[in-house]
């Protein structure tokens, strides 16, 4: 039996005033894959953003544990510290930091440690073949001008380098072309280690087929309605969300 | 200088206050016999006193400008014109008086001078308490004078040049002001074809409460000279108001140029209204580099007249107002002569209920055909209680030239903190990086060393630590 990673107990969180997720438990092992998958509006990017600690969800009710510890109410900072990454579905544009920079600032950071430039060199070599990226990004201002796959990798690349011990990829498959998205989608499965855990929020079963999830949980109106394993994306595929609903 | 040579610096130096005596002032306030005194312990000659005692008039004549920031809370009536420190002006440091002496030590400028500058001024309240030049600069002819001692020593150019064609005195209130009660300064001659390599330093420093600073500072670089400018000011701060109303008239003959370098950091009692003007020739160069941390209120506007054909001028600065500060800066670009070229990069910052604006002017008068000019001007608020405008006029007189012009303005967003947050940055880190990306360009655009300088000052700024 592995250990658990992430536990989150009867979790209710509002957005502007709007009730999100409604009771929502949900427990990760430690090196497990497990893919939320539901219909658009059903909280999934809720649920990513609620775990970082985003201050724009507001937690109204409920634990989130980590090794655990509850942070339900650590700041973002701390919660990346402890190992806790999230792959944006649109992340933002920073004018006038390199690619770079900032990824040896955030390492610097995370890790506690100064990394030191020959190993970064080495290790940014590496990861940029792997996601097939041309080292011109490097000196890229993060994200600017990007098209929606260059972010996609440039936030591969930076989880790369943070090793973090949860990685939540929500819809990494948007905006992405089939050729990207198993690039993704094998750096992704390449650079996980065992120790490491993925959540994955996603609508669509391609990328699953990459990354092959130990667990399938069905998220709907706030809570996780069915879990089951990854032939429940299958079953899903055939017959939608309804199937669910109607709670055959 | 290397990168890693360049020295940490404790900012809280800016805001020691010394204990000098003085053994001169005016007491507060402006008259005619306040001029006449000022004139009579500088022993000038009739000509200069003369020429105050003009300006005064004038002055006295003139409204208060009613645009840029509010000056309803500046007394001048208040202010000291005239302060001296019981201190000579000195060509060794050794020489200077230790209280004083230590205060520049703090802020680097002899050390400085040893390392890198081919001459340093330094200005303590109304005086000059030292200026030195490298000796191989002055067998070459380049003149580099506190301007008290170059109004005796070379009268027939500073009765020439001082303020008689480039600022006037009637130009507005605050020129006529420092034409009455100048003092202080720097006269630099740089003669035909010299290329002076290494920087040349004046530093301001004003310590008395309540007092004014009024420095003149005058280059003329000769037909195809070259040489960079480095000025640097700060203050302790006090609850009475300081006024600094300097002047710099900037004249550059044919194929010259002129790169003129100011870290301003006034303190925040501190009213900055400031003249800068560059005449600029054929083929001639100015190069304004601005960075603007300090002060209350601040005017400033740099103008540059290309004059020649084939002048170019270019204008870089960062402007950053926290807290109970309203800097009003900007650039103005006069084009006059055909295939002029002008550049303008401006960033203002603004937290904490501060108010940074870009006011400038790109003119193109009808004969300058072919002119080129771009005006690029941004503004950052670091919340929303702060304040960034742009207003950029622009006036065109002819139709064959090319312009280009963006101006924006923006506030940081909560995504953007959240985002760097996720990456383990904290809230102020990921405030000060997004900080430091907006003046990239500026950063990029400065000598290293300044570059520095500035994002420190931007990080003192975010902190909060600048008093």
């Amino acid at each position: 039996m592995r250990e658990t990673l992430l536990e989150i107990r009867d979790l209710h969180v509002e957005v502007e005033d709007k009730h999100i997720l409604k009771g929502l438990d949900l427990t990760i092992k430690r090196g497990e894959v497990h893919a939320i998958m539901g219909p658009n509006g059903s909280g999934k990017s809720t649920l990513c953003h609620s775990i970082m600690g985003n201050p724009r969800y507001k937690v109204t009710g409920g634990e989130i544990f980590f090794e655990g510890k509850d942070i339900t109410n650590l700041k973002v900072n701390e919660r990346a510290k402890k190992g806790i990454f999230l792959s944006f579905q649109s992340p933002e544009e920073i004018p006038g930091i390199t690619v770079d920079n900032f990824i040896r600032t955030s390492v610097n950071i995370v890790t506690g440690q100064n990394m030191s430039m020959l190993q970064f060199a080495k290790e940014m070599k590496n990861t940029l073949e792997l996601l097939d990226m041309d080292s011109e990004y490097r000196t890229r201002y993060l994200n600017v001008g990007f098209s929606g796959g260059e972010k996609k990798k440039t936030e591969i690349l930076q989880m790369a380098f943070l090793k973090p011990k949860l990685i939540m990829l929500d819809e990494i498959d948007s905006g992405l072309d089939i050729d990207a998205l198993k690039v993704v989608a094998e750096a992704v499965k390449k650079l996980k280690t065992e120790d490491m855990s993925i959540l994955i929020v996603t609508h669509y079963n391609r990328i699953l087929d990459y990354l092959e999830p130990d667990v399938i949980s069905v998220l709907m109106d706030g809570r996780i309605v069915k879990s089951g394993d990854k032939d429940l994306a299958k079953i899903l595929e055939e017959k939608g969300y309804d199937f669910v609903r109607n709670g055959v | 200088m290397k990168k890693d040579e360049i020295r940490e610096i404790d900012f809280s130096i800016y805001d020691i206050r010394d204990d000098v005596k003085y053994e001169f002032q005016t007491g507060k306030g402006l008259s005619k016999e306040v001029v006449l005194e000022i004139s009579e312990q500088k022993n000038e000659p009739s000509w200069m006193r003369e020429f105050r005692l003009e300006a005064l008039a004038i002055y006295q004549k003139m409204p208060m400008p009613t645009w840029g920031v509010d000056l309803s809370e500046l007394d001048i009536d208040s202010i000291i014109a005239y302060i001296r420190p019981s201190a000579k002006m000195q060509r060794s440091w050794e020489e200077v008086p230790e209280e004083i002496r230590r205060t520049f030590e703090r802020l680097g400028i002899p050390e400085a001078e040893r390392k890198g500058l081919a001459g340093v001024g330094a200005q303590y309240d109304s005086e000059v308490i030292y200026h030195n030049i490298k000796e191989s600069l002055t067998k070459q002819g380049v003149i580099f004078e506190d301007m008290d001692t170059a109004v005796k020593k070379y009268p027939d150019i500073i009765k020439e040049y001082f303020m008689t064609k480039n600022v006037l005195p009637t130009d507005h209130k605050f020129a006529a002001l420092h034409a009455a009660i100048w003092s202080g300064g720097t006269f630099v001659y740089v003669p035909q074809g010299v290329k002076v390599e290494v920087p040349l330093q004046a530093y301001f420093r004003m310590n008395a409460p309540g007092s004014g600073q009024f420095e003149h500072t005058l280059i003329i670089a000769d037909k195809g000279s070259e040489v960079h400018f480095i000025e640097g000011c700060s203050a302790p701060q006090y609850s009475v108001s300081n006024l600094h109303a300097g002047c710099v008239e900037l004249f550059i003959n044919e194929g010259a140029r002129i790169i003129y370098s100011t870290i301003e950091n006034w303190s925040k009692n501190t009213y900055n209204l400031n003249t800068k003007r560059a005449i600029v020739e054929k083929d001639g160069i100015i190069e304004w580099i601005s960075g603007s941390f300090g002060s209350k209120k601040t005017m400033l506007y740099p103008a540059s007249i290309l004059k020649g054909e084939g002048a170019k001028a270019e204008y870089t600065s960062v402007t950053f107002a926290a807290k109970g500060q309203h800097l009003d800066t900007g650039s103005k670009m006069i084009h006059l002569a055909p295939n002029t070229s002008s550049k303008v990069l401006a960033k203002s910052i603004s937290k904490d209920g501060g108010i940074s604006s870009y006011r400038g002017l790109l003119k193109i008068g009808t004969n300058a055909e072919g002119a080129k000019a771009s005006v690029q001007c941004e503004g950052l608020m670091l919340d929303d209680i702060s304040r960034s405008d742009t207003m950029p006029v622009i006036d065109i007189e002819n139709d064959n030239v090319d312009i280009g012009h963006e101006a924006k303005v923006g506030r940081i967003s909560e995504e953007q903190i959240f985002y760097l947050m996720s990456r383990g940055l904290s809230e102020d880190d990921a405030r000060a990086m997004i900080v430091r990306g907006f003046v990239e360009p500026i950063a990029k655009a400065l000598p290293l060393e300044y570059a520095v300088e500035m994002n420190r000052l931007i990080k003192l700024e975010l902190e909060g630590a600048i008093g």
